[in-house]
């Protein structure tokens, strides 16, 4: 892990039109290889904190920041549209709770996974094909399945085809919304694994939003508690959850059913 | 801090405070001022409750205490563990001070040689090498062949020890924290473990360890430390 | 052989159904469409939207290439239009009277005296020259619809040249079917910037699109959108390094005057199944069997002492 910031927020802030509030001034630095986790129940606006980080909806106060390639710090909103789109197409990745958000249903495994190749001008079929071969493999996925349309797909397979779409522009950066949320538990265990295992090979950084401790306490090296918009808690994972100082933390971890 | 001191707790405290038991606090210990130099183990000793876990986790940022300060010899540069940055804290884990918890927390799923092998690879050690240097501490430590590409979820509370161990020494941490390293260990891996934390000790790493077997105390520590001392006032 | 006919009288033209202004539209609506013209001219390959009028023929039957035609034609002009590389099908017949009517300009069935060619479905075998413009027909101008039903969608597309889709839809075509299927319509690159859809012409007329010297205009009625190619402007067939563009190749030439790297149409004799191959552009192939050119079947009649135009 270097030592330049990757990604940074300031005091972001999200309040939807008729007053509701989405996050509240939250602040945070991470560094390239980091794990982020946020965990908070319903209404604890860690969604909303996720779409203001990931580019996708303009904060209404503060900042998000990014280190461009070869550049310094930006503001992610103060790019042009076609920087930002490109941004989330090639150094940035969003893994989407529900596959469907993250995938061409209708088109071929392989076709979605070289997607971001040939979005930056990949031309040759050979060289996608095998790429997307390879990603297959890597997130296991039997290779047999790469003309196969998605929606052939169980849903764990869904979500991994999904992951290698995104890894293989090797992002520097990962969102992930809820990434086992809607699978079988033996499902959630392999991708969890998978996610874990790719992140620690590829040194990516990422920023995982969910609301099982669980997943946090397997991938994430960092974690904030969110309650009511705001950030109550943050420290390394595992002091989060081992010694929580506030009392939604304690509260969040004593909650957890242990099996 | 001179040369040669890795570790310093300096005025550290720890209460716990339960918030969802009504705010009700559990004072541990309080005013800990401790060294520890290269080269020399330090045993925590006390009655059960006086804090020796609690004050061996502070040193490792799992818990938060309450108040003071570890100062760590960290890249040749002394850093304050308490309230540096995550950045820094997961930095002197990686490369500084290594952990030999009671408890395995089982990553679940992760063959035992690939959990160990995990721990040199993150020290920069390549894959391959990593894998054999695991293979030959699980020979040393008489874990069956069988056992090494099996996840240690169903290992017996031994197996997982001699796992928990291979993982913290299979680097040369420059400090380690031994939280009961032969716990579980029948009298021939007990040899084994004790030979190995001698020779981490040889290679210059300062150790603080808990120990309830006082055989191995003997062997391994140069100093005790009474944390009952340092109980603080309810 | 053509059928040069006197040209009209000017601004105002008397027909057998009444008063016209010059080729139907008012002048107003062809400035209008002259300015979207030179946007269009401006911008290799991008659509612009313009006010499309109600012409008398249905949505689907080239409205928007009658518009852009009655545009651009001058007293002067001489007009041919074609439709599947013929003059004489219904629709080209049909429209070429409708501007005979409305405008009473020369028409003709040589590309080479033509000024002004509307096409629908081919270019012209011979390739055209600096002082022609040739009006292509356009069903649906967005080259990304059928994968991108969202017009919003597709407009941000074109404006941060996103077309990965695309090339995505040519890699389903090559992993479905071991080659790209699309045969017509073939999307382009247009002066390494738009991706635009050339019309349903063949993908054989595809190359003929390249650094031509003539003016291309495109006009789409039901979809509202024109655009254009400067003569000489680079015009790429989009594809893969290892699954490089490929027109179509005939096995056989035409059977009637023997021309070969043309397009042909399939032609049914009788129901025994027999069929023959001939040109498709109707004027090309004349011209040939007037400068001697026999096709196998051309021969055979001949042989069996039938006249040549079988």
């Amino acid at each position: 892990m270097s030592d330049a910031p990757l990604l940074q927020a300031e005091g972001v802030s999200h309040t939807y039109a008729g007053g509701q509030v989405g996050c509240v001034d939250v602040g945070f630095t991470l560094y390239p290889g980091e794990v982020l986790g946020i965990v908070g129940e319903s209404g604890s606006g860690k969604s909303t904190l996720l779409s203001c980080l990931s580019g996708a909806l303009p904060p209404s106060e503060g900042r998000v920041r990014f280190a461009g390639q070869g550049q310094g710090m930006q503001d992610v909103f103060q790019l042009s549209e076609p920087e930002r789109r490109l941004l989330m197409r090639t150094d940035w990745g969003i893994v989407h709770q529900n596959p469907r958000d993250g995938l061409h249903m209708s088109v071929s495994a392989g076709g979605n996974i070289g997607e971001r190749l040939m979005a930056v001008g990949a031309r040759h079929y050979g060289d996608i094909r095998s790429e997307a071969l390879d990603w297959l493999g890597r997130v296991e996925i039997d290779a047999e399945r790469v003309d196969d349309l998605p929606r052939t797909f169980s849903g764990g397979m869904q979500q991994r085809t999904q992951i290698a779409r995104i890894l293989v522009s090797q992002p520097r950066l990962v969102f992930m919304d809820e990434p086992t949320g809607g699978l079988d538990v033996s499902v959630q265990a392999r991708l969890l694994d998978l996610l874990r295992g790719l992140v620690r090979d590829l040194g990516v950084a990422a920023v995982v939003v969910t609301h099982d401790l669980a997943v946090v306490r397997l991938l994430s090296d960092r974690l904030m508690v969110m309650r009511q918009g705001r950030v109550v808690e943050s420290g390394l994972t595992d002091q989060v959850l081992d010694d929580p100082q506030h009392p939604y933390s304690q509260l969040l971890v004593s909650s957890v059913l242990q099996a | 801090m001179t040369q040669k001191v890795m570790l310093q707790v300096q005025d550290l405290s720890k209460t716990f405070t339960l918030h969802t038991q009504g705010g009700a606090t559990l004072p541990v210990f309080d005013g800990v001022n401790l060294a520890v130099e290269a080269g020399q183990c330090i045993a925590l000793t006390g009655a059960s409750g006086a804090g020796k876990s609690t004050l061996l986790r502070s040193l490792y940022a799992n818990y938060r205490p309450t108040s003071g300060q570890v100062f760590i010899r960290h890249r040749d540069v002394i850093v304050n563990l308490i309230g540096a940055e995550p950045r820094i804290q997961l930095e002197i884990r990686r490369e500084t001070i290594g952990y030999v918890s009671q408890f395995l927390r089982v990553i679940p799923r992760i063959p035992a040689e690939e959990i160990i092998a995990e721990a040199a690879v993150a020290g920069g050690m390549d894959d391959a090498e990593a894998l054999e240097a695991a293979r030959a501490l699980l020979q040393r430590l008489n874990l069956p062949e069988r056992l090494w590409s099996v996840p240690p979820a169903t290992f017996s509370g031994g197996e997982r020890q001699r796992v928990n161990i291979a993982r913290g020494l299979i680097r040369s941490f420059p400090i380690l924290l031994l939280d009961e390293p032969t716990a579980s260990l029948d009298a021939e891996n007990r040899n084994v473990a004790v030979a190995l934390i001698m020779e981490a000790k040889a290679k210059g790493a300062a150790i603080v360890a808990i120990c309830h077997d006082e055989t191995v105390r003997a062997e391994i520590a140069d100093a005790v430390f009474d944390v009952s001392l340092f109980q603080a006032a309810a | 052989m053509s059928a040069l006919q006197p040209a009209g009288s000017g601004a105002q033209f008397h027909s057998i159904d009444g008063v016209y202004n010059f080729a139907y539209l008012d002048e107003q609506t062809k400035r209008m469409i002259r300015r979207a013209l030179l946007k269009a001219l401006a911008i290799p390959g991008y659509q612009v939207p313009f006010g499309g009028r109600e012409m008398p023929v249905a949505y689907g039957w080239g409205t928007g290439g009658m518009q852009v035609t009655a545009s651009i034609l001058g007293v002067d002009d001489v007009l041919k239009v074609i439709d599947q590389g013929s003059d004489d099908t219904t629709n080209a017949v049909s429209i070429r009277r409708f501007f005979n009517r409305t405008a009473g300009v020369p028409v003709t069935e040589a590309t080479t005296e033509a000024t002004v060619i509307q096409t629908r479905h081919r270019i012209p075998e011979k390739t055209l020259r600096e002082d022609q413009v040739i009006v292509y027909q356009v069903p649906m101008p967005e080259p990304l619809r059928k994968l991108e039903p969202r017009e919003t969608e597709t407009r941000k597309m074109h404006a941060f040249a996103e077309y990965g889709l695309m090339q995505v839809k040519l890699y389903e075509d090559i992993s479905r079917h071991g080659e790209i299927t699309t045969t017509y319509d073939y999307p382009v690159e247009v002066n390494a910037r738009y991706m635009m859809a050339p019309s349903p012409i063949p993908k054989f007329d595809n190359p003929k699109m390249h650094a031509m010297p003539a003016l291309q205009l495109f006009g789409a009625g039901r979809e509202k959108r024109i655009y254009a190619i400067p003569p000489y402007t680079k015009v790429r067939s989009l594809d893969f390094n290892d699954y490089p563009f490929e027109p179509q190749q005939f096995d056989d030439p035409c059977a009637l005057c023997d021309a070969k790297g043309v397009f042909l149409d399939e032609v049914i004799l009788d129901d025994k199944g027999n069929h023959m191959f001939v040109c498709s552009d109707s004027d090309h192939c004349r011209d040939r069997r007037a400068e001697g050119h026999m096709g196998p079947r051309a021969r055979e009649a001949a042989e069996k002492g039938y006249g040549a135009d079988q």
